[in-house]
């Protein structure tokens, strides 16, 4: 398991490769890999959105994607998981959040994957404040439940 | 006992600073904690709490040397 917290943007489809090619434990073991990607967008609730800043708390967010993952592996065969996040300033068109879960077969990778992905969204200590194209800043009061 | 508090995103702008360090005495929740360090301020509601980097209900008990955070809740991914 990697959790990465990145100040700088992240290119996923690096970071998939290199941490799939150093996890030399499940070569010839994974049959499915899911992938999620959240990318930011230049538009949110009816306005024009020029940049964001994620703030985090340092230590627990690492320790929260842990418990995520483990809880996780608890419910499904993984064999691997893998979370960056970014943190700072944040342009439209940038990845904010990668996860990708390797597992024997395709079920699992989608459901631990999306497990992963919820959990994150409503326990790590993540709070985004975007800069409207307006110049006004605000703060994302919430995350929408995905199941919904 | 001595207690270090941390704030966070819109809570930490709310109260106009980032972390306290209290020194009290007795037994204390995490709500006291918050009326120690804010005692003209109510907990906003939606407030989320940790100690030691794990989430606590309000009514959790600190103990000395603990690190107690507030903030709102979390908008990442």
């Amino acid at each position: 398991m990697r959790i990465k917290i990145c100040a700088e943007p992240f290119e996923p489809w690096q970071e998939i490769q290199a941490y799939q090619q150093s996890a030399i434990g499940m070569a010839g073991k994974f049959g499915a890999t899911s992938l999620f990607i959240g990318t930011m967008r230049d538009f949110n609730d009816g306005d024009d959105i020029q940049g964001m800043t994620l703030e985090h708390y340092p230590g627990m967010t690492e320790k929260q994607l842990e418990k995520i993952v483990a809880e996780a592996m608890q419910q499904w065969p993984v064999l691997d998981a893998l979370i960056v996040h970014r943190v700072g300033d944040i342009l439209p068109n940038e990845p904010i959040v990668l996860v990708a879960v390797w597992t024997s077969h395709r079920g699992d990778a989608f459901d631990a994957s999306r497990y992963i992905m919820e959990a994150l969204k409503s326990r790590a200590p993540f709070w985004k404040k975007e800069l409207l194209a307006s110049q006004t800043e605000r703060w994302l009061l919430k995350n929408t439940d995905g199941y919904l | 006992m001595s207690i270090k508090v941390r704030y966070f995103a819109s809570l930490k702008e709310s109260v106009g600073r980032s972390e306290d360090r209290l020194e009290i005495a007795g037994l204390l929740t995490v709500a006291d904690v918050w009326r120690a360090a804010n005692p003209d301020k109510a907990i906003p509601d939606n407030t989320l709490a940790a100690v030691n980097m794990n989430y606590v209900a309000l009514t959790h008990e600190v103990e000395d040397g603990d690190e107690v955070a507030f903030f709102p809740p979390v908008t990442g991914g």
